[in-house]
């Protein structure tokens, strides 16, 4: 973790999609459902298009955890999403471990165009797991 | 790389600058690598401040922009069309979210948020600095459009097309056109019969030129996609002469064996195999329903319109656009939800409306005159712990205006509404008023305690804890209950699949923004319309109908198409055709082609939908998104950490 800095939770980078998961991260935001300002998101099109090799990039550059908001049966492009972004989740996995990365800092839930509430929760228990982990 | 960055940091009113000092942010970021010019606004969206962009970019020559503001989805659109004016490609413009994901979702932390919103607008000026200039991929459009079920909301869109100029083909699954609206008589909220509307349509839809009516058809394969669709129809015989002669056809009615449910009188009634449109479906022409036909040859001894010999055609047509109206099913009650299927005298609103249709002076069901009749709302709607989570719109309002026909219509008509509060929204909250009036009487319940029928003896009971009589338990014998059902999607709706067009948690048609964008899909192309997308009752079928065809027509109409061009690419020195690209794909986008000796993949542009499914299967790391390559994303996420 960066020193010296003024937010000190853990950072989380966030795989959004553009059209299901990242409204539900706006509306928690228009709710005002607070969440650490350490948690910070790219949107993609669609969560089966993460490559795993960015998702090490992000834990080799400094971030502590990478979270997933991915579109479940949501997805606009099609059934087969789900079934492909755990595909690629577990062959990120299966690449920390050949590097000695903890796996428990790649997570991933789905999250629909309006779970606001669920994304939250689920970035305060990330930071809340990442910051112990790392004491 | 970008030299000449122009940045926007906006206040947006207080809405961002409460909780984020965009000044520290604009601080932050005016010295960073390729940043020419960085300020702060009021509101970036202002004409005065889209006006000073204009002028920046010119009067700087900026190559490339940022506005910090709030959701892409209220600007992004906004900004590159600033970006255009000024005479730069759009696609180097790059839009960071400070408002939804930093000043409001941290109002509680201003320091946090203004640490945020460096990091993001950094994010943004690295993804900028690579951004690339883009030409829109062109394609050719064919002038028509496939405008599938020819119910209200599908012949009033047809018309439309065709008025503007568009070929369209309306295909109508049914031996008849007019969907659901044909069922019922009377109408809210302006007193027109279904009849009188369904025969308003077919005219104009008829008398078009541009308009080519199929019935008994069904879309049975799709090829090609926006501009260029290839549809495979199914048209299935009638197995009449269009000279039918009406004697004739009737001893032929007469002498069919066959007699099965009719589904237009939701199973009240029975039909022939062979059979003549009601007065409210067109074309006036009977046909035979071969699903059921024994094929036992009387009628053709007495009716010499009789053909057996037609066959079954496929026909290829070719369109830019489809527009999906394929209309709703009533929900079917369970048996023995509320006594359906169990007790005789339950029925669904839609059974009911054409038992009205067919009683003149007295009320009467299975032999029985109606006089007090119980109406449970929200059946199929609203389910807590079902599945239809929805408000069927419709129904409270056509229930209640039902009701007051039939008690204009009969003597002694008492109407008991057992409802979850009533919602006659807008314009016909009048009905709602009448009733009472007229003397309704309304009980109301919860979903957790809804009301219970009950068989006793010859007569049935309907039972409530009244909430508006402080949970009074009342009970009313009624001769007849009616079941207000709400809407659910078609039965058979394997044209979404066909189309792979997406379904919504309610499994209606799924548009791509409920209100931005309340008739497209993600399948460019194809719109959507009228109950199809889930409740609505005629009117707002129209408008949706209305809001589609110009959605197709915009389409179609200029004989060209520009597509963003935001899709995959293969990098072909690495690729060495494995084909994976090709089994993630779910729009086929893939071509393997031969280039230098080895064979490697290729992205039809025109096809592929940017999804990126393909990028992470690839074992040579080959494909890549334009607007979302390893080096912008990875800019990205070296500038989203902190290092101060
Ligand atoms: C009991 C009842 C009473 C109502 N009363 C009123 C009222 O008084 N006022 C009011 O405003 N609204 C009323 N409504 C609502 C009204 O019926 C709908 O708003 C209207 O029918 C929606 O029109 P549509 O064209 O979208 O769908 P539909 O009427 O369902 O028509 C869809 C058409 O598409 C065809 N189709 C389906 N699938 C395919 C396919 N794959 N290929 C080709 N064709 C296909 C169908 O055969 C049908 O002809 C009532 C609804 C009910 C249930
Ligand atoms: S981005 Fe999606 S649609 Fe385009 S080629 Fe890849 S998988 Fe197919
Ligand atoms: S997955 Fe990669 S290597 Fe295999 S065919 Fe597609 S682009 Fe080529």
């Amino acid at each position: 973790m960066a020193s010296g800095k003024v937010n000190h939770g853990p950072n989380i980078l966030v795989f959004s999609t553009e059209k299901i998961s990242d409204p539900a991260i706006d509306m928690a935001g228009l709710l005002k459902l607070h969440y650490p300002p350490t948690v910070y998101t790219i949107p993609v099109p669609c969560s089966s298009a993460i490559k795993p090799k960015w998702i090490l990039h992000a834990l080799e550059q400094g971030f502590d955890g990478v979270f997933i908001a991915a579109d479940g049966t949501d997805c606009p492009y099609g059934e087969s999403c789900t079934e492909k972004t755990g595909e690629l989740v577990s062959r990120t996995m299966e690449m920390m471990k050949e590097k000695g990365l903890d796996t428990a800092r790649l997570k991933m839930a789905a999250i629909c165009s309006v779970c606001s509430e669920a994304f939250v929760k689920h970035v305060k228990s990330f930071s809340q797991y990442l910051s112990q982990s790392s004491n | 790389m970008k030299q000449k960055i122009g940045v926007y940091i906006c206040h947006c009113g207080g809405n961002i600058s409460d909780y984020v000092d965009v000044e520290k942010v604009r601080q932050s970021i005016e010295h960073d690598e390729g940043v020419f010019l960085a300020k702060t606004t009021m509101f970036a969206c202002a004409d005065s401040n889209q006006k000073e962009m204009v002028e920046d970019i010119e009067n700087e020559k900026l190559d490339s922009v940022v506005v910090a503001s709030c959701s892409p989805k209220l600007h992004l659109l906004t900004f590159r069309a600033v970006t255009e004016r000024a005479g730069l490609n759009k696609y180097n413009y790059v839009h960071a979210n400070i408002r939804e994901q930093v000043s409001w979702a941290h109002s509680d932390n201003k320091e946090g948020a203004t640490q945020k919103a460096i990091q993001i607008v950094k994010a943004a000026i690295a993804k900028v600095r690579n951004a690339e200039s883009l030409e829109p991929i062109k394609v050719k459009a064919t002038n028509a459009v496939a405008v599938i079920g020819a119910g209200v909301a599908g012949m009033r869109a047809a018309i439309e097309l065709a008025e503007a100029g568009a070929d369209v083909y309306l295909i109508e699954r049914e031996f008849f056109v007019g969907g659901r609206v044909a069922q019922w008589d009377d109408l809210c909220i302006t007193e027109e019969t279904g009849k009188e509307l369904i025969t308003r349509l077919y005219d104009e839809v008829m008398k078009h030129k541009h308009v080519t009516l199929f019935t008994g058809a069904e879309v049975v394969e799709n090829k090609g996609s926006v501009g260029n669709f290839t549809l495979k129809v199914k048209v299935t015989p009638r197995h009449f002469k269009l000279n039918c002669i009406s004697n004739e056809l009737q001893k032929a009615i007469d002498v069919c064996p066959v007699e099965v449910p009719d589904e237009f009188n939701f199973n009240i009634t029975t039909r022939k195999a062979i059979y003549h449109n009601y007065p409210s479906e067109y074309p006036q022409l009977p046909a035979i329903d071969m699903k059921n036909c024994t094929r036992c040859g009387e009628c053709e001894k007495v009716c010499n319109s009789i053909d057996f010999s037609q066959k079954t055609e496929y026909l290829n047509l070719k369109v830019g656009s489809i527009l999906l109206a394929t209309g709703f099913d009533p929900y079917e009650p369970k048996h023995g939800e509320f006594g359906y299927g169990e007790i005789e005298n339950v029925v669904t609103f839609p059974q009911f409306k054409r038992i009205v249709h067919y009683c003149d002076d007295k009320l009467i069901y299975k032999g029985k005159e109606i006089k007090n009749i119980a109406y449970i709302y929200c059946v199929g709607s609203r389910q807590v712990d079902g599945e239809n989570k929805y408000c069927s719109r419709y129904c409270c309002t056509a229930n209640i205006h039902t009701a007051i026909t039939v008690k204009k219509k009969y003597k002694n008509i008492h109407n008991f509404h057992f409802n979850r509060g009533i919602r006659t929204y807008g314009k016909a909250e009048i009905w709602y008023d009448e009733s009472s009036r007229l003397g309704d009487i309304y009980l109301q319940s919860f979903e957790h305690d809804p009301p219970v029928i009950e068989k006793r003896g010859d007569q049935t009971f309907v039972r409530i804890k009244d909430i508006l009589t402080t949970n009074k338990e009342l009970e009313v014998v009624a001769d007849l209950v009616v079941l207000v059902t709400g809407m659910v999607p078609r039965k058979d709706n394997s044209i979404a699949n066909l189309l792979k067009i997406p379904k919504g948690r309610d499994n209606f048609f799924n548009e791509i923004h409920m209100k931005l964008r309340p008739v497209e899909t993600v399948i460019d192309g194809v719109t959507i319309s009228g109950a199809s997308q889930g409740p609505k009752n005629i009117m707002e079928s129209m408008n949706s109908a209305l809001a589609a065809a110009t959605k197709s027509f915009e389409l179609v109409a200029s004989g060209e198409l520009a597509l963003e061009p935001t899709v995959a690419k293969v990098d072909e020195q690495s690729c060495d055709w494995c084909g994976k690209c090709e089994e993630a794909c779910p729009y086929s986008a893939f071509d393997k082609i031969e280039k230098d000796g080895k064979f490697v993949a290729r992205v039809n542009a025109a096809v592929c939908k940017g999804c990126g499914m393909c990028l992470p299967v690839c074992p040579v790391n080959a494909l890549d998104l334009i607007g979302l390559t390893d080096e912008d994303v990875e800019s990205m996420i070296d500038a989203l950490i902190p290092t101060v």
